[in-house]
């Protein structure tokens, strides 16, 4: 084989390097030149001239207090959609594998919303606050429920959880239900022969059985929430007030509305530190768990 | 009596799915409403079947077009991403080499690089790999699938090389011994037994890259090379008052993934389960 390296050899191995060269030139170059960018001062118009500034833009950061609202912003909707995505994936992974005759077509039918993107989502559920939300509310005599949640900034956030909730907890249901199709029956079984109620088998076998799987769907949801950004832009655009806004969206609207070149990639790469800590902190719990098992 | 609860569960269980998915309803009814109908009646069946909005919104979002190119965007990108790291990640296990290692490791880490710390220099990078190349690296389908490959070549080539490290090498090894050369051995011998990667490959980026808003608003600035959710967007930006026509154009988006999904389902549940395992 080594002896007779041919022509379909040489293209054949062309393909790996086509590929690394692509990979390079999007993501390697972009990140060294991003680190530089972050030290300059500019306006983002090719003319004008990159200024150096050192680490002002870093310091400036710190004075920033949208950018460190939007970080509480990103905090608190973190916090509450990583919850309420896994327990309502959990509770639909739960429901729809149990003895129903209807399960295989609620499955399809919990998963669907994953397949819509986010922006879409967000508009969609624009129009369901702003004009039937109202309206369910006033024929239900709910009218402290069922308002249009995106006019005030607690109620604009929740809904901003509900919306990623509802896009994400089909695909967390997904990855559950493959947990929970693992657990041994017998072993079940065995616990209700011992008198163990339907609660006391989830919260003893279940529960512990799934963990490695909760560990996998709380740190995907964990960097997912982290970085928002479709729903975000398309359901709330921040508003009111940015009481919503996100990281993503404030560094998005730094460099591109804004026109803070320089400052906004600072931004920018602040977030990537922040997301790479969340990632190494997931790494060392899955090493530790392969350990276990 | 088991029997019995069994069926109310199964009731039960269809009801709460149709009342998660009740926003599409509301979507496709308010479609076909006009304005004073939409604030007086929202949640209820339209009075009558008109498709006016639908064809308006057709025209205004160049809807057409903008199906036209998210499909050209979409099969260009996963289909060289198929090509590119299924060879690419075979030839990492099969002929292990430092650079090869290097490279993966590579990948693996720069996988955790989010997109919104790197958006701008790319945009100014690919405007300067225009200017001193000639290739229109911006505002054209081709700069987009190059982007969309870049950034799809990490996820894509660890699911490739998790599966290809599990299948076992003898069959390779026999077809080199009947005379195959690489592109042979590859095509006939080791594609078939991807298939299944293959198929979570194709899903998770079509899902991705169908959807995708924000590299290629950063991309595409002319009108006529939109994909559909860029035309829904600048859409939505002109009409948040006219609803009726913004949910006959958000039906008109929704509707082709949803025929998709009814009829490629099984294998779409599957294939992000194996995206989501690994």
């Amino acid at each position: 084989m080594k002896s007779r390296k041919n022509a379909a050899d040489y293209s054949f191995y062309a393909v790996p390097v086509i590929a690394t060269i692509i990979f390079i030139s999007v993501l390697i170059v972009p990140f060294i030149i991003g680190i530089g960018y972050s030290f300059v001062s500019w306006n983002g118009i090719p003319a004008n001239p990159k200024v150096w500034v050192g680490f002002q833009n870093y310091v400036r950061i710190f004075s920033d207090n949208r950018f460190w609202q939007a970080g509480l912003n990103t905090l608190v909707f973190t916090i509450f959609s990583v919850l309420s995505t896994n327990l309502t994936g959990l509770l639909l992974a739960v429901a729809v594998t149990g003895p129903f005759a209807t399960r295989n077509i609620a499955r399809a039918m919990f998963f669907a919303p994953y397949l819509i993107g986010g922006l879409l989502l967000g508009f969609i559920w624009k129009f369901v606050f702003a004009g039937p939300f109202p309206a369910l509310g006033k024929w239900l005599g709910l009218e402290g429920i069922f308002f249009n949640w995106l006019l005030q900034p607690k109620s604009a956030m929740a809904a901003l959880v509900v919306v990623n909730t509802w896009k994400m907890a089909g695909y967390i249901m997904i990855i559950f239900i493959t947990g929970l199709q693992g657990i041994p029956e017998d072993m079940l079984e065995a616990a209700s022969v011992d008198g163990a109620t339907g609660w006391q088998r989830f919260r003893y076998i279940t529960v512990p059985l799934l963990m490695p799987a909760i560990t996998v769907t709380t740190f995907m949801t964990l960097s997912n929430s982290f970085k928002l950004f479709d729903v975000n832009l398309s359901l709330t655009g921040g508003g009111p007030f940015n009481s919503t806004e996100v990281f993503s969206l404030n560094i998005y609207r730094e460099i591109f509305t804004s026109g803070n070149y320089g400052y906004g990639q600072a931004k920018a790469i602040l977030f990537f530190v922040f997301v790479a800590a969340i990632t190494l902190v997931q790494t060392y719990f899955n090493k530790r768990k392969e350990v276990e098992l | 009596m088991k029997k019995y609860s069994k069926r109310i569960g199964s009731i039960v269980l269809v009801a709460v799915a149709a009342l998660f998915l009740s926003p599409f309803y509301i979507v496709i009814v308010n479609a076909f409403k006009n304005r004073a109908e939409i604030s007086l009646n929202p949640l209820g069946l339209p009075n009558s079947l008109t498709f006016q909005y639908f064809a308006t919104a057709i025209r205004k979002m160049n809807l057409g077009s903008a199906f036209v190119n998210s499909l050209m965007v979409t099969v260009g990108s996963v289909l060289f991403l198929v090509f590119f790291t299924s060879i690419t990640a075979w030839l990492m296990v099969r002929r292990p080499s430092r650079a090869g290692n290097i490279l993966f490791y590579t990948l693996v880490a720069t996988m955790i690089i989010p997109f919104h710390a790197i958006m701008m220099p790319l945009m100014q990078f690919m405007g300067f790999l225009s200017k001193s190349t000639g290739i229109p690296f911006l505002n054209s389908h081709f700069g987009l699938i190059y982007m969309n490959i870049g950034f799809g070549t990490g996820m894509c080539i660890f699911l490739y090389h998790g599966f290809v490290k599990s299948i076992p090498v003898a069959i390779e090894e026999a077809a080199i011994l009947d005379g195959c050369n690489i592109w042979q051995l590859f095509g006939h011998i080791v594609c078939p037994m991807l298939k299944s990667t293959t198929m979570t490959v194709i899903i998770l980026q079509v899902i991705h890259t169908w959807n995708d808003f924000l590299l290629p608003s950063l991309v595409l600035s002319s009108k006529d090379l939109r994909t559909v959710p860029l035309s829904t967007y600048s859409f939505f930006g002109e009409f948040t008052i006219e609803w009726n026509l913004a949910m006959a154009g958000l039906t008109l988006t929704i509707l082709p993934i949803i025929i998709f999904y009814v009829f490629a389902q099984k294998y779409i549940v599957s294939g992000v389960a194996g995206g989501a395992v690994k």
